[in-house]
């Protein structure tokens, strides 16, 4: 993975001492309360319900056994040992003093990681794919170019204060893990006619309130011409997006309200201005890339017979292989999903000694990198076939073995009312209920790919909107309602999901959770998904049943 | 009254006049809408001329005079708004602007350090307290990812 040269360790060494000085000038009360505010946003710190709450970034979602023994030691020693990963590859601390934090971002500089523009109108974290340079169906891996990214976002003197937040997302795969037709910018490596390898720019996707695809305004671009193209974006953005209204900041009301064609004249107009002076050099991408070589994997991986062995000896393990690991373009090594979504946990939590532990694994048996999942799941992505049942028996007591990855219990959750000063509605309980109702593993692998997402509040931090069965708390006279969706996707096919029909109230949900899943397997055909079922007969079949006692 | 010019502080004589005051003597500082009205009277003037703008002004509007004018202000009516930062970019990198990009009014001390980036450089702070505060900002970071406007 990526390493800090002296630039890059100075910046952040650099930043750290900047926040130690806003924060201090704060709390002696040189420093506005509104001024700061931006200023903190721009290092991930904001102020919740019941106390500061830090997020730190994760760049393109890689961490190091090192780094992941710090984010266990900052549990450890300035929250109640735990963390949240967020759906952006990032983490959270929810109990953080306001004082202590620079401190925080200290211990975060001594192993190459920062809270550097994780919230804040400005160019946030860039996600990617969590398989990135082990998929079989990469083209190329997309790590190098998140790094690039990394680097040209940080710090960007220009574009610190936008109309609104920006998000980037990087994909090398034809399967589109990394949700980049719902970003301000998404970026695909594609071939050109000519077999040469550059990019596809995709612009103004978004969820939140307004959830909208994004929109390709450039098939095919020219690696050299990267960072160019974004900036000649970016300059059209930070001209013309709407600051009069923050809910119609985002880049995909720029689009919409000058239209695609306007827009794109523009920013190729900017472009042709600047792409000549911002060329990327072969050299360049080349140092980048040999920051991503790949492993020391061991030739004869595929040889070991034990691994078959133990699949037909145990039905758990045999479980948990399929529906936690994932195939690797090495022969004899598997990719494994560590699922933070076991019954009775908030999604995305750990504790600082499951962090600990995950590290000790992470040198273990995947060559010392964890990856974390937009969808709040950690991966070893590089395990020995060999290794897995060693592996899965030590998951297995950590309760990190949860054999439901691709589920309905997979559920992605934001923190909601229990911790988010912007919530309408607690999510962390209704996600707890449906676990409890939904304890039956068989039950759930014969239901199989369902996605369901949960957000507390329209901001839709949990990406609801995208989910196959998408949950929305809602506030309704004070009390907390829920409006369902069906049919969302940020795959492929990307779609927004249908409303179902009135919110239901809280004690309400998981009867309606359980009754679409009733009507699935009773009206779906052979093989059928979910998703495709939604697609044949719409909401219609669903919407009879959940309201039918209304 | 003091600002802060290439890394200095200095003392400032340039006068920022509304679009109703009387053309004074010496160096004067006017909007672009009155810059666009007056332009004949204002090329009369003994002193030298300086545009201030606002976020919402269009760069390519003035361009073809910047060889008329020895100042420009940007005049930050609230902090939060980057369209500024821009103008300073393309002031600086696409036309060529050699005189000074001044930053005023509601800019915090805490961006001067970008602000100098994308080609800003001088300073007028809206409490006079701050020019040693805002001279020491301008040195947060030793090391950059990005370009600067001038280079």
């Amino acid at each position: 993975m990526y390493q800090y040269n002296e630039i890059d360790q100075t910046l952040v060494n650099e930043r750290v001492a900047q926040f130690r000085r806003q924060t201090e000038k704060y709390l002696q009360g040189e420093l506005a309360d509104e001024q700061f505010r931006a200023l903190r946003l721009r290092n991930g710190l904001y102020i919740q319900t019941h106390a500061p709450m830090l997020r730190v970034a994760i760049p393109y979602g890689l961490l190091s056994s090192a780094q992941v023994r710090k984010l266990a030691h900052i549990a450890r020693t300035y929250d109640k040992n735990y963390c949240h990963f967020t759906t952006r590859q990032n983490v959270q601390y929810n109990w953080p003093k306001l004082e202590q934090v620079p401190d925080i971002l200290a211990e975060l500089a001594t192993v190459q990681m920062h809270a550097i523009q994780t919230s804040g109108n400005c160019m946030r974290n860039t996600t990617s794919d969590h398989f990135a340079g082990i998929a079989v169906d990469e083209l190329e891996d997309p790590r190098p170019y998140c790094e690039i990214i990394r680097q040209w976002t940080t710090l960007h003197p220009e574009f610190d204060y936008l109309p609104r937040k920006f998000k980037i997302a990087v994909s090398g795969a034809l399967h589109d893990r990394a949700a980049t037709q719902f970003h301000d910018i998404g970026v695909h490596l594609v071939k050109n006619d000519a077999g040469e390898t550059g990019f596809k720019i995709l612009v103004g996707g978004g969820l939140g309130r307004t959830p909208i695809i994004g929109q390709v305004i450039r098939p095919y671009l020219e690696k050299k011409h990267l960072l160019s193209y974004l900036e000649a974006i970016l300059r059209i953005y930070n001209l013309f997006g709407r600051r009069d209204n923050k809910y119609k900041a985002r880049i995909k009301i720029l689009v919409k309200e000058t239209g695609m064609k306007k827009f794109t004249d523009m920013v190729e107009a900017e472009w042709q201005q600047i792409k000549d002076g911002m060329e990327l050099g072969d050299g360049r991408i080349a140092a980048i890339k040999g920051h991503f070589t790949l492993p020391d994997y061991a030739a004869d991986a595929a040889d070991d017979l034990s691994f078959g062995q133990y699949l037909q000896d145990n039905p758990a393990f045999a479980t948990w292989y399929k529906q936690n690991t994932v195939s690797h373009k090495i022969p004899g090594y598997r990719a494994v999903v560590l699922s933070l979504k076991a019954p009775e946990v908030a999604p995305g939590d750990t504790t600082d000694a499951q962090l600990d532990a995950v590290a000790d694994l992470a040198d273990q048996f995947s060559f010392g990198e964890v990856r974390v999942t937009h969808r709040q799941n950690l991966v070893f992505a590089d395990v020995k076939q060999a290794n897995l049942f060693g592996l899965w028996q030590q998951l297995v007591t950590l309760n990190l073995a949860t054999p439901n990855i691709g589920t309905v219990t997979d559920m992605i959750c934001c923190p909601g009312l229990d911790f988010c000063s912007l919530a309408n509605a607690s999510s962390i309980g209704i996600a707890k209920e449906i676990n409890e109702a939904l304890d039956d593993m068989d039950y759930l692998h014969d239901i199989g790919d369902v996605k369901i997402n949960m957000s507390g509040c329209m901001n839709g931090c949990a990406h609801q909107s995208v989910g196959h069965i998408g949950i929305l708390g809602v506030d309704k006279k004070g009390a907390e309602w829920y409006q369902l969706t069906l049919g969302g996707s940020s795959e492929n096919e990307a779609a927004i999901g249908e409303r179902l029909g009135p919110a239901v109230a809280k004690n309400e949900v998981t009867q309606a959770i359980t009754t679409i899943l009733d009507v699935y397997i009773k009206q779906r055909l052979e093989e059928e998904s979910f998703l495709d079922m939604v697609k044949r007969v719409g909401i219609d079949p669903f919407k009879e049943q959940v309201y039918a006692n209304h | 009254m003091q600002i802060i010019k290439d890394q200095q502080i200095i003392d400032d004589n340039w006068q920022s006049l509304a679009d109703d005051d009387e053309l004074a003597t010496g160096d004067i500082s006017v909007s672009l809408n009155r810059w666009q009205q007056e332009k004949p009277k204002l090329l009369a003037h003994d002193g030298r001329l300086g545009i201030r703008i606002n976020p919402a002004d269009t760069v390519t509007d003035f361009a073809d005079d910047l060889d008329k004018i020895a100042l420009v202000e940007l005049d930050f009516p609230d902090f939060a708004d980057g369209r500024l930062f821009t103008h300073a970019w393309l002031l600086r990198s696409r036309y060529g602007y050699q005189g000074e990009i001044r930053a005023t009014g509601n800019y915090m001390p805490d961006q001067v350090f970008y602000l100098s980036r994308v080609g800003v450089n001088a300073f007028k702070p809206a409490k006079t307290g701050h020019l040693p505060v805002e001279l020491g900002y301008l040195n947060d970071f030793t090391v950059n990812y990005q370009a600067s406007a001038v280079n």
